[in-house]
Formats: structure tokens, C-alpha cells, sequence
């Protein structure tokens, strides 16, 4: 049975990333960049009601637009648009200024329906349906379930606490909006796209414009992140490629920023009342729980995965959609998790001060797993708990510290099984390994390049890395953190077979390393195309697995006079199996962190009530961590070989925002019950100023 | 440095301020009307540009480009719709996100903020005028070799934000590269490479805290 080799040279090790001289030199080309030959600007009309029965669109002045060569209705009418944003209109023209012109000149004749854009208003017994005849508010039964005795449970319990920890709708901001350059002729539709699933994407083409899967290319040789936002068919690539089809050329249709932050996803709010209870020994012995959450208009995931990572004898739990006026969710990395994290985390660290416990010590007392046992021990050791925890709120001074820790783990899907690839291998010994895969910037192309290597006895920079292109043999979307693992053993297949034809070929014993090139020669003149696909391997030590766990340490510090946290420092510790590439899985870890920083502090959907929309569709009001945000990030990682290859890309992100949380509470010994840790928010906390949100439980 | 001549900022701004003006802003003050109304009538009689295309001719990367553009097409515009030059990107179109950074006359700046004729007569230097005989320069280099970049959709700006910042001051602090980088943003969270790149393209010497256990 196939397994990893013991001794490696370039797996486990740095490799710097392939595409990377492309990607500093200006010569990689995303979607937004693709200048086919005779390109147009495309760009699209979205509702300014948050709910309204369109009934007419007239386009005749639009047509008249000096430059314009296409303008389409997005839907049949009458219309009903059920979110800000929502698309109505799309057109295209020779440029973005003759674009602006019509949009301008579309007159759209509306009656504007009554709305809710807020979970509490929503929930009310008259508010407006956003699904006619559906109610606003469905209880989840995936959701919901309860085990044991949970009300006789709680009087049993040396302590209790309740609390009720909300977290917001996140927007995924790609700094890449959402787009494709598309052109479909009589020969077929071809849309460089940028996607994480090429498959999914040509998918979301064939279908709705009724092409065979065989009649629709997509490509995407490079894409400017998504983060689970652009796994799927899209609204805006069909408009494109309607728009092409009337112009008869190629469409360049990229979102804007302010689209961005309407209709291409977000992760949905919680709103989770949490009753939790333990033994005088820490013990969990009861936890309720409920919660609800929007996913805007869609029936997307509110579900949280509570108690999280605990186990508790006596629980019930309580979850519901409530459906708003607003853009549908989107997996967004790590669905559901960090809004789970965040408030279980919270949770137990009020639990902790409620029993006079360390909490990382209520953790290790409640933590089954092994693996998150031993990175606690790590993380406490790199970040000095011993020494810098103290009791909440004991920090002296105007500027207090702190320190706290949360755990994760992610068991995501795995791999794909179905991953597939082959590779060409040339006579002169060069050698071209395809996967219908996408690099979304995770370093998909190295961890290619490096296995082959490995396995092939080459050099990374002898392996030439073709993906992002539905003509290449199937490989999964990338979310999940699924990619490395299904594409690892994948060209660890195509490699054996590479290795096992060459050799009946060549009639060379073993074609690696300084054979290569002697056996390729032998193959003549017809280059060598195998075929692989993903493979197990031995069950004992798999070629890929799942889950992975982790966990992280924060150290902030809160001006207790202007509520500002500054996070000083995050220790994390992951175990991602058999690591591929160090120097991009430390990237990855790093960018999960940074932007579970951005969710704990930051980050924030804002909707007007009043007038439906979205308030804050830029950078300006939407806050991204910025590179003086970022504090000194430790990783350490657990390599683990002979649990094969687990992906890490979501893992890094779930336990930053609890970890945080505590710290805050730690230093300031208040707890501040929602996300983002505004200063408002602390100063609220501190009772220094009136509570910011009006939310109620 | 190179910095543009005082007078020709102040004509500039003179004109678009009194234009701006409008009839009753202007006779309302009271102090100058007749030199104001003198001006303003002045700055009327020449010759207007647009709304329709005129020539336009830039200097980017020491090559000229010849454009026909509206007077209202940005410089990343002309050079992203009109020009092969698709190196700086566009991430937000109104001065907030930094991927379209480019140096004029060796400053940083937004190119989604400068009209294309304002950048006449400048010399404009993108992501593509770095690398030098297809040799990377040290900044580019340096983002390779930490892994500065993940998506790299940002790339191009935070590498000319570096770039000018080592020109101004060859060997940063920390806090003078991440203020150097204030206005780039980056959703993939690579900054911790980034600072480490801009350091070691300073010369300094940086190493990684990360440690690997082997279990």
C-alpha cells in the first residue's frame, strides 16, 4: 500500500511559492485583467430597494449611449427584488465611462414593497414577509436537538452563567471583486473566471444558459482570493455572458467594490443566548443554548456546531434562520465555526472567573482531544501563561493587559475522492503535471510541484504546474480546506504510474532523480501522458485524512479610557498531518489569524433600517485589519506524517476571535458580549458610556 | 527627488478652484469681485478639454504611450483599459485599498485617484518597469523569498509602496515599513511576510519565529 516517503527532500520543508515571479512582476493575469481581442466593459444596474415589484425597464436611451453595444434586463418582468443590490440590469460598451452613462439612463419603474433588514425587526409577529406566505423566522431541526436532563442538570451545577454573545455578517472582500471576462460565440463560451471551483463555475454557466457542460471553458490561472465566496455559479458571469452573445464579443463584467458588500455573500450573524453550568471540579454539566441568525434572503447555514469542541452530558440546543432583506450568505472559511468559537470560548472563560478557574485549566479539564491537550501546552509555554495570567480585570493602570486562548478544530470534507490529473512527460525530460484545480493564492501550484519533485526525484523548478482550466482532467472547488489533501495523493498517483510506465518503457528500474532524463529519452519520439487519481493509500498511515485541531493564545491591551484593544501578540499551535510546504502553510496560518482579528475587532455589516441598505459598501467604513493592526504572530505546527496531508486554510481562522475576546475580558475583568470589540463596546462594557447595540435578549 | 514646479500646482489649482466656483460663489466675495470675475472670465476663455477624448500622452516605465481618452478616464484606467499595463490592479476605484499604487516621479500614489492627463509629462513607474533585463529588484525578490504574497492580488501596490519607501529611506524600521503600507490593504493577511520582505530588500537581516515540531 502506498504511503509517504520517510525521508524527504522538499516536502515538509520551504519551497518558495512557483507563481510568485509572476505574481511580483505584474505578468499574472486575473479575470479582471484578461484583454481578449476587441474586450468590452461590462457593468450591472442593482435594485436601490430593499424590496420592490419592478414592472418596467425601459433601455431605448440606454441603447443611445454613445459606445454601448448591449443592455439586458437581468430578469423576466415583472421582477421582484427582495435585497439592496439585487441585479436588474446589465450592460456593456467599448468603455467604463460610456458604461457609467448608461446606467445612469436606464428608467426602471418600481413600487417599493415594504422590508426588514434586522434580525429583531424581522422577528417581529407583523413584520414584512421577505418570501411571501413564508414566515420570517423557521426553526432549524438540523439545529436543534437535545441530549440528557438539562433542566434538572443546571441546579446540580456549582456554577452557572449566562450570557448573550452575538457576532455580526461579515463580508468576504476579496481584494479581487467578483467577475469574469467572458465570450461565447457559435463555438462555444469560454470565461476566464475568478473562481475557487472551475467546475462549479462552468456549471453555473451551462446551466442557466442552457450550454452543454462540453460547450463551456472556464479558466483561471490566477484569482484575487474569495474565502468561500466564489465556490459558486454567479449572477454577474451569466449577465456577462448574455451581454457578450448580444454584442458579439467578449465581456470584461468585474464587480465593483460597492457590489461587493450587496449580492456575492457574507458570513451570517448569531445571536446566541448561552446557559452554561459546571461541577465544583469544572466539570461541564449542562449547556442550552439559543440561537439565531440571518442568512439575508438565502436559506444559508445559521446552524452552530454548540457546545463546539466540548462535550456536555446535559444540553439542548435551540437555532433559527430568521430570513432579511439582504444578500444571501455564502460559505465563508470556516462556516460555522468562528461565530461558534467565539461565543462557546467566551462562554467558558465566564464560566472560568464564575468558579475562580484558570481557564486554560477548565479547557484541559473539558478537552477530550489529545492533539489540542498538547498544543494548550505548547501555546501556554510560547506565551507565558504561568507568569501573565492573572485573575479578570486585576491588570493595573489606564492601559490594561491581558491574555486568553480558544481552541478549533475542523473536519471539513476531507478530500475530494475524486480528484484526478495527469502529467505529460516529454522525451527530453521536461515534464507538465495538469490538474483541474485553482491556486486561490493558498500555494496550490507549489504543493503540486513540490510532490512531484519528491517523487520524481526532481527539482521544483523542474516541474512545470498547469491548473485553473476545466479542459485539464477534474479536481475539486477549493473550500473546505479540502484542496491539499485531495490534490497531494492525487500527484503522488500520477507519479507512481509516471514512474511505473517509464520504467516497462525504459526498460530503466527506477526512472527518479538521475535516471530521469536517460529514461525519457528512451521514450522516443511520443511523450508520455499518465493518468492519476486520489488514492488513500495505506489505511495506517493514509496519504490524507482530516480533522485538524489548533489552538491560539492572544495578548491585547485595552486603553481603558478610549475602549481601543491593541493585540499585542497571537501564539498559535496547528497540527495540519503531513506538511507539504512550510514557507505557504505559515502564510495561510498568518492570514487566517489576521482575519479572525479583523472579525473580532473590526468587521461589520451595517445595515439602515429605515432605508434597507447596506451603510457601509467600502473600505472606508468596512474595516479590514491593516498592516498596523497586526501584532507578532508565533506559529508553532505539529507535523504528524503519518496522518497524511489535512488542509489548514480554515483551521487558522477559528479560534482567533475567542482568543481575543478572552484576552479583552481578562485585562478589562468585563466581558464585551459582541463582536466587533469596538471601542464603543468596551467603553460600554466598562459602564463608562450607554450600551452601543439595541439589540436585547 | 523630483518635485513638481509650485507654479504649475498653483496654476492648476487656481483654475479648477475658480471654475468650481460657480456665479453665485463668486459674487458673493465681496473683497475681490472685479479681480475674481477678471479671472474667472479668463479662466473661461481657455480652451476646455473633453467630454470628448483628446490625445493623451503618458510616460510609464520610460516608454510613451498615445492614448485617445476622455479627460475623465483615471490613470489606471488608461493604463488597464487602454495599454497592455494591467499590472496595477484595481481593488476599489476610490482611494482606499492601495492595489493600484504606482510611483509618480518616484512618490507613491493612487493611480484610480489621477486622472490620466494630470499624469502627463510625469514619469510613472508600475509593477512591470521593477525588474530590470528580466532581473527581479531586491523588493520583488524579497516578496518572493518570504512569501510576501498569497493571492497576490495586492501585491503590485504593497511592492511600490516598498519600493518608494526604500528610496526615501533605505533602511526602515518596522514601523516604517508598516507606515510606509498604511494605505494597502490585504484580505489573504499576508503583512507579517510583507514586513519581513521590505526589511530584507533593506539589507536587515530577518528570520522566521515559526518552529516544527516533529511528532
Amino acid at each position: 500500500m502506498p504511503s509517504w516517503p520517510e525521508k524527504t527532500k522538499y516536502i515538509s520543508k520551504s519551497t518558495l511559492r512557483i507563481d510568485a515571479p509572476e505574481k511580483v512582476t505584474g505578468r499574472a493575469h486575473y479575470a479582471s485583467d484578461i484583454q481578449a481581442a476587441g474586450w468590452l466593459y461590462g457593468m450591472i444596474l442593482r435594485s436601490k430597494w430593499p424590496a420592490a415589484t419592478i414592472s418596467a425597464i425601459n433601455l431605448e436611451k440606454t441603447l443611445q449611449v454613445p459606445g454601448i453595444k448591449a443592455a439586458i434586463t437581468a430578469k423576466d418582468l415583472p421582477q421582484t427584488v427582495r435585497f439592496y443590490g439585487e441585479e436588474i440590469a446589465a450592460v456593456c460598451g467599448a468603455t467604463k465611462q460610456a458604461c457609467l452613462d448608461a446606467l445612469r439612463a436606464i428608467e426602471v419603474t418600481a413600487h417599493a414593497l415594504p422590508f426588514a433588514v434586522r434580525e429583531d425587526d424581522a422577528k417581529k409577529d407583523d413584520a414584512p414577509q421577505v418570501w411571501d406566505g413564508k414566515p420570517n423566522v423557521s426553526v432549524s431541526a438540523r439545529g436543534s436537538r437535545e441530549q440528557g436532563a438539562v433542566d434538572q442538570a443546571f441546579p446540580e451545577c456549582a456554577a452557572v452563567i449566562e450570557g448573550f454573545y452575538t457576532t455580526p455578517v461579515q463580508l468576504h472582500n476579496p481584494m479581487e471583486t467578483h467577475g469574469n471576462t467572458v465570450s461565447w460565440t457559435d463555438d462555444g463560451l469560454t470565461a476566464w473566471a475568478s473562481t475557487q471551483a472551475i467546475s462549479a463555475s462552468r456549471d453555473g454557466f451551462a446551466g442557466p444558459l442552457k450550454l452543454d457542460h462540453s460547450q463551456v471553458r472556464v479558466i483561471t490561472n490566477f484569482m484575487g482570493g474569495g474565502f468561500g465566496s466564489k465556490l459558486n455559479g454567479s449572477v454577474e458571469g451569466v449577465l456577462a455572458a448574455r451581454l457578450s452573445r448580444e454584442a458579439k464579443a467578449p465581456v470584461r463584467l468585474m464587480l465593483t467594490r460597492f457590489d461587493e458588500a450587496l449580492a456575492v455573500g457574507n458570513r451570517p450573524s448569531s445571536f446566541q443566548k448561552i446557559k452554561i453550568g459546571a461541577l465544583a471540579d469544572g466539570t461541564l454539566h449542562a449547556f442550552e443554548l439559543d440561537n439565531y441568525g440571518t442568512p439575508g434572503i438565502s436559506g444559508g447555514d445559521v446552524e452552530l456546531p454548540q457546545p463546539y469542541i466540548y462535550k456536555v452530558p446535559n444540553s439542548r440546543v435551540k437555532q433559527a434562520h430568521v430570513a432579511v432583506n439582504a444578500g444571501a450568505s455564502r460559505a465563508f472559511r470556516a462556516p460555522p465555526h468562528p461565530p461558534a468559537s467565539y461565543a462557546m470560548e467566551s462562554a467558558m472563560d465566564d464560566l472560568a472567573a464564575k468558579l475562580g478557574m484558570d481557564p486554560l485549566e477548565l479547557r484541559l479539564k473539558n478537552d477530550s482531544n489529545e492533539v489540542r491537550q498538547r498544543e494548550y501546552k505548547i501555546g501556554a509555554e510560547k506565551i507565558g501563561w504561568k507568569e501573565k495570567y492573572q485573575k479578570p480585570g486585576s491588570s493595573p493602570g489606564v492601559v490594561k493587559t491581558g491574555i486568553g486562548c480558544a481552541g478549533a478544530a475542523w473536519g471539513g470534507g476531507g478530500a475530494s475522492k475524486r480528484t484526478q490529473g495527469d502529467a505529460q512527460i516529454n522525451p527530453d525530460g521536461s515534464i507538465e503535471v495538469r490538474l483541474g484545480v485553482q491556486d486561490i493564492g493558498t500555494g496550490t501550484k507549489t504543493v503540486i510541484a513540490v510532490v512531484a519533485a519528491e517523487m520524481l526525484g526532481l527539482k521544483p523548478e523542474q516541474i512545470t504546474v498547469k491548473v485553473g482550466d476545466t479542459n485539464f482532467p477534474p479536481g475539486p472547488g477549493s473550500g473546505g480546506s479540502t484542496t491539499c489533501a485531495s490534490i497531494s495523493p492525487t500527484v503522488f498517483d500520477i507519479c507512481a504510474n509516471a514512474l511505473q510506465q517509464l520504467q516497462t518503457q525504459s526498460g530503466i528500474a527506477d526512472a527518479r532523480g538521475n535516471n530521469w532524463f536517460a529514461a525519457c529519452k528512451k521514450l522516443g519520439v511520443t511523450p508520455l501522458v499518465v493518468h492519476g487519481q486520489w488514492q488513500q493509500g495505506d489505511p495506517s498511515r493514509p496519504l490524507s485524512s482530516s480533522p485538524a485541531y489548533g489552538v491560539q493564545f492572544a495578548e491585547v491591551a485595552v486603553d481603558t479610557e478610549t475602549g481601543l484593544v491593541t493585540v499585542k501578540k497571537i501564539v498559535a499551535v496547528h497540527d495540519c498531518g503531513l506538511i507539504i510546504d512550510t514557507l505557504t502553510l505559515e502564510s495561510q496560518i498568518n492570514g487566517g489569524i489576521i482575519m479572525g482579528m479583523g472579525y473580532a475587532l473590526y468587521e461589520e455589516r451595517v445595515m439602515d433600517d429605515l432605508s434597507g441598505v447596506v451603510l457601509n459598501p467600502n473600505f472606508e467604513t468596512y474595516k479590514l485589519s491593516g498592516i498596523g493592526d497586526v501584532p507578532e504572530i508565533e506559529i508553532t505546527l505539529l507535523n504528524m506524517p503519518e496522518r497524511g496531508v489535512i488542509g489548514i486554510g480554515e483551521p487558522a481562522t477559528i479560534a482567533t476571535a475567542g482568543a481575543i475576546a478572552n484576552a479583552v475580558f481578562n485585562a478589562i475583568g468585563a466581558r464585551v458580549y459582541s463582536l466587533p470589540i469596538t471601542p464603543a463596546r468596551v467603553l460600554a462594557a466598562l459602564g463608562k458610556v450607554p450600551p452601543f447595540t439595541a439589540v436585547k435578549p | 527627488m523630483k518635485n513638481t514646479e509650485p507654479e504649475k500646482i498653483g496654476a492648476h489649482s487656481r483654475r479648477a478652484f475658480l471654475k468650481s466656483l460657480g456665479t453665485v460663489a463668486a459674487t458673493a466675495a465681496t473683497a475681490q469681485v472685479q479681480s475674481v470675475a477678471a479671472e474667472l472670465e479668463k479662466a473661461n476663455a481657455e480652451k476646455t478639454v473633453g467630454p470628448g477624448a483628446v490625445p493623451v500622452t503618458l510616460t510609464v516605465n520610460g516608454e510613451k504611450l498615445e492614448l485617445m481618452l476622455e479627460p475623465r478616464v483615471t490613470l489606471l484606467d488608461a493604463m488597464r483599459n487602454y495599454s497592455s499595463l494591467t499590472g496595477a490592479k484595481e481593488g476599489c476605484d476610490r482611494a482606499t485599498c492601495g492595489a493600484c499604487t504606482v510611483l509618480m516621479d518616484e512618490l507613491p500614489v493612487y493611480s484610480c485617484q489621477k486622472l490620466a492627463i494630470e499624469a502627463q509629462g510625469r514619469e510613472i513607474t508600475t509593477i512591470e518597469g521593477l525588474a530590470q533585463n528580466g532581473k527581479l529588484s531586491p523588493v520583488q525578490q524579497a516578496f518572493w523569498d518570504r512569501d510576501a504574497l498569497q493571492c497576490g492580488y495586492c501585491t503590485p501596490g504593497f511592492i511600490m509602496s516598498v519600493t518608494a519607501l526604500l528610496k526615501k529611506n533605505p533602511h526602515p524600521t518596522p514601523d516604517q515599513v508598516k507606515h510606509a503600507c498604511a494605505g494597502n490593504l490585504c484580505r489573504c493577511g499576508t503583512h507579517p511576510h510583507i514586513i519581513q520582505a521590505a526589511l530584507q530588500a533593506s539589507g536587515a537581516k530577518v528570520t522566521s519565529k515559526t518552529e516544527v515540531i516533529h511528532a
